[in-house]
């Protein structure tokens, strides 16, 4: 399904021409124009930063553009505020849901809504729409109990309750498996051919490619091309994107080495206090000398804690053990395991990984204290600038200086920053969680390189991440986390997307057949 | 036309120094209003108003003595505030920075052994120490707030206080008054400055001011308080220890006021009252916070505040004016310095007009 359904109708739902804004330091959007017609799913992609969110907002009335003009339904416009775009019948679904956890479904989408309808009539309409649409969830289910993709459709109900004529979605597949993806997709068909028009924003180029039947392309704030996606291949989209084309890396050889365990984990189980943490459930793997292990889930199945465990954060185990090279480390701290050659780097890079305020020679100093940086407890400056400098230059940081403020630099750059700290560091296993997250391509395939660089060199690699392209380009063997717990590993030579995808949503193959089932009586 | 305020892509070095002068200026202005309101001529007033505390020797040698308590408990409190370890117990910790030494001081002062004076100095710091690591391991082991637990705990060394002088301490000579006999002569801090009040123990305070520097600035284990106070969780995935950074930050700050008390009872005041402390410990906050934190900004403020103190009595003095105009413009500088800061981090901008929907150029 590649050709637009109302082609024939001459007038556009949205026009933007001309939409400008800059903040302080950076121009967001310059020069924007952009059209989509009733009934058209329009891709806008771009990288991290080229402007797409920016642009969203000021289309949501959340963010005033200092140039341009707003044309919805043939008629010039000016949307001050959410509740405006609300009543013009724009409806916005964004990357991280706004659901109260401990509300019903229905609860949630009466929240949204005009008026004080009965919940008793709100729960008809959901149920209604929900058949309609295949988005089945059942209105009275607390949000905290349901998975990523059951709040989603929470979500698309809530939009579609308003009778949107147009729908902007942010990311929406990033919290997906492969097969919720597709089902997905199938609800937005239904939902644009009755005349919805939808703005879907994403970087993954095949699904814009499978999904939309335009795209505008966004780079540095400015539209580079707007082009129908059935004439465009998936590398012609990424070169409008990047400007270039994309980075190669070097493939990886799927031969096995024959090498000694770095890391090996023993059943390892955590219950942590926080009732919204996912314990963990006698988690077991070993990672060999120069290989990388991918460990694949939709997120919230437990990644974050079992990151923390590995890295020393959460040292409260119910049982288990942890060695690197035949020593346990399982009761020591994140600072000496690191002495002892584990290293680690979370997702959230500011706040956790990096200090936003303090300069790049303390960020560095945050995990890289050993003798070389510390003598007697005092630090030590010259060598710490050094490397520092080092570290900007070997991995082609763009960094004003030594002393630029971790926070001044694209997640891209900081990203290179970081990842060049621990490899630094010459770690005998390294653990990254989303190591590309929000990360410019050409950034991205450079942490690749470094990776794939860093186990080549011995090191064992941990490389946990929602994207799934990211992990069969890395991984040797590949586990998927679901629920708490690591499905059996799979060699690089059996990777298959829909296996994963399955056991990302808890399923063994056997459970196949019932969820094709489920889908066909939706 | 509107005004707004818009986040400076980096923070301004040059108004980082400029604002506490911009502040001090604009709190002279007000100053100079108040005494106008009265009647009186402006800036004379401001000038005596300022000068005349320090214009003798013996009012320079007051001015050190008041500002190096205040500097030696600020710099001790502002280590913990910079790992986040919020100690508002210094008034406490003076006190039992008295009661441990004052108990020496009774006991030996008499005697001529040059060692009661350092024993007091040791006895100061341990005490205040002691009754701030109460707090400090409540905290850790409990997850009690430190900022409630040390402040109640003030109050239990002040009744402490008066406990003792009313009872085992007090000076059977003294007519019954509430106060221990008068300190010997080896438990008293010789004088430095010939003609003046001001004492060795004023040499505390820059000793601190100098190896909080040195901690903060130098210091790995700086680093980690520091890295503390700013992220929690970084701090937490780098293997800082959190029950340390508390004990630490705690520590310095009980340990800095502890010796201020010492610095109390064996110098100006040479006897142990039940008001040891004229609320140094609180004031030390404020100046902690009027320093920025920063040892050499809490030097300064530390004067700054003293001065502002004795201020007050020339007012009175020779102004005619009430002494609480001390404190209506301390507060006044504290506001201004306050509010100049914002603008380290954000700049002043006359926002756009939006006309409906029309395009702007």
């Amino acid at each position: 399904m590649t050709t637009g359904p109302n082609q024939v109708l001459p007038r556009w739902r949205l026009e933007l021409i001309g939409i400008s804004k800059s903040y302080a330091n950076v121009v967001a959007n310059e020069d924007i124009s952009l059209r989509v017609k009733p009934g058209e799913i329009h891709g806008l992609v771009g990288e991290n930063g080229a402007g797409k969110s920016t642009l969203m907002k000021i289309l949501y009335g959340m963010v005033r553009p200092d140039a341009g003009q707003i044309i919805w339904n043939d008629k010039e416009t000016l949307i001050e505020s959410p509740a405006v775009a609300q009543r013009l019948g724009i409806g916005m679904i964004l990357q991280h849901f706004a659901l109260f956890d401990t509300l019903t479904a229905a609860e949630n989408i009466a929240l949204g809504l005009v008026g004080r309808p009965p919940l008793a009539d709100v729960i008809r309409r959901v149920n209604e729409l929900g058949q309609q649409y295949s988005l089945s969830i059942d209105p009275m289910q607390h949000v905290y109990t349901m998975s990523v993709g059951q709040r989603q459709r929470v979500e698309i109900l809530r939009a579609l309750m308003q009778s949107p004529k147009l729908l902007i979605m942010d990311e929406p597949t990033s919290v997906l498996t492969p097969q919720a993806v597709e089902r997905l997709f199938d609800t937005l068909r239904v939902i644009a051919d009755e005349g919805c028009s939808i703005i879907y924003i994403s970087h993954k180029l095949g699904e814009v490619q499978s999904l939309c039947h335009r795209a505008t392309v966004l780079r540095q704030g400015r539209v580079v091309h707007t082009c129908q996606t059935n004439l465009e291949t998936e590398e012609s989209l990424a070169h409008m994107m990047i400007g270039s084309d994309p980075p190669k890396l070097r493939e990886k050889d799927a031969t096995s080495l024959p090498s000694r365990t770095r890391i090996e984990v023993r059943n390892i189980s955590v219950q942590l206090d926080d009732p919204f943490s996912t314990p963990l459930d006698n988690i077991s793997f070993a990672v060999r000398e120069g290989e990388i292990l991918g460990i694949a889930g939709v997120s919230g199945n437990g990644q974050q804690e079992l990151f923390s465990v590995l890295s020393g954060e959460i040292a409260k185990l119910k049982s288990g053990s942890l060695l690197v090279d035949n020593k346990e480390l399982t009761t020591l701290s994140p600072l000496q395991r690191r002495r002892l050659g584990l290293c680690a780097l979370p997702d959230d890079r500011m706040g956790r990984g990096a200090v936003g305020i303090m300069p790049l020679t303390w960020n560095l100093l945050l995990t890289s204290n050993g003798a070389e940086h510390v003598r007697h407890g005092f630090i030590r400056f010259r060598q710490l600038n050094a490397s520092t400098e080092d570290c900007i230059r070997q991995f082609n940081v763009v960094a004003p200086g030594v002393n630029a403020k971790a926070a001044s630099l694209s997640g891209g750059n900081l990203q290179k920053f970081l990842i060049g700290r621990e490899v630094l560091q010459e770690p005998k296993v390294l653990i990254v969680s989303q190591p590309t997250w929000g990360v410019d391509v050409g950034a991205a395939a450079a942490i690749h390189q470094v990776l794939l660089d860093l186990s080549a060199s011995g090191c064992a690699v941990i490389v946990i991440s929602e994207e799934l392209d990211e992990l069969f380009q890395l991984s040797d063997r590949l586990v998927v986390m679901a629920s708490g717990t690591l499905s059996e590993p799979v060699k690089r030579a059996d990777f298959d997307r829909d296996a994963v995808g399955l056991a990302m949503a808890g399923q063994s193959p056997s459970d196949q057949e019932q969820e094709a089932t489920d889908a066909v009586s939706l | 036309m509107q005004f707004r305020f818009e986040a400076r892509p980096t923070p301004s070095r040059k108004v980082f120094w400029l604002s506490p002068l911009v502040a001090i200026a604009l709190s002279c202005l007000v100053a100079m209003a108040i005494f106008a309101l009265s009647g009186l001529a402006p800036v004379a007033s401001l000038i005596t108003f300022i000068t005349e505390p320090v214009s003798t020797m013996y009012g320079f040698g007051e001015l050190l003595i008041k500002a190096a308590p205040l500097i030696l408990i600020a710099v001790g409190l502002a280590i913990g505030f910079r790992a986040n370890v919020w100690n508002i117990g210094a008034e406490g910790q003076i006190i039992m920075g008295v009661i441990f030494s004052g108990g020496l001081a009774l006991a030996y002062g008499d005697s001529d052994s040059w060692l009661v004076l350092p024993g007091m100095v040791l006895l100061g710091l341990l005490g205040g120490s002691v009754w701030a690591s109460i707090p400090a391991l409540l905290r850790i082991h409990f997850r009690a707030n430190e900022i409630l637990t040390s402040l109640m705990l003030n109050y239990v060394a002040h009744f402490a206080l008066i406990f003792l002088v009313h009872g085992i301490w007090r000076d059977p000579a003294g007519f019954n008054f509430p106060q221990s006999k008068p300190l010997g002569e080896a438990a008293l801090f010789p004088v430095l400055i010939e003609g003046t009040r001001a004492n060795l123990s004023i040499l505390f305070a820059p000793l601190a001011v100098l190896l909080a520097w040195l901690l903060l600035k130098r210091s790995f284990l700086g680093f980690q308080l520091q890295a503390r106070g700013v992220s929690q969780s970084a701090a937490q995935y780098a293997g800082f220890r959190a029950d340390r950074a508390i004990l630490v930050g705690m520590l310095c700050g009980g340990a800095a006021a502890g010796v201020a008390g010492v610095a109390e009872v064996a110098g100006p005041l040479g006897q142990i009252y039940p008001s040891v402390t004229p609320g140094y410990g609180y004031a030390a906050i404020i100046v902690a916070f009027l320093g920025r934190l920063h040892p050499v900004g809490i030097l300064f403020a530390g004067l700054l505040m003293a001065l502002l103190y004795l201020s007050g009595d020339a007012a009175q003095m020779i102004l005619g004016l009430p002494p609480s105009i001390a404190g209506v413009i301390q507060a006044t500088l504290l506001f201004f310095l306050l509010s100049t800061e914002v603008l380290v981090n954000y700049r002043l901008r006359r926002s756009r007009d939006l006309s409906s929907g029309g395009s702007i150029a």
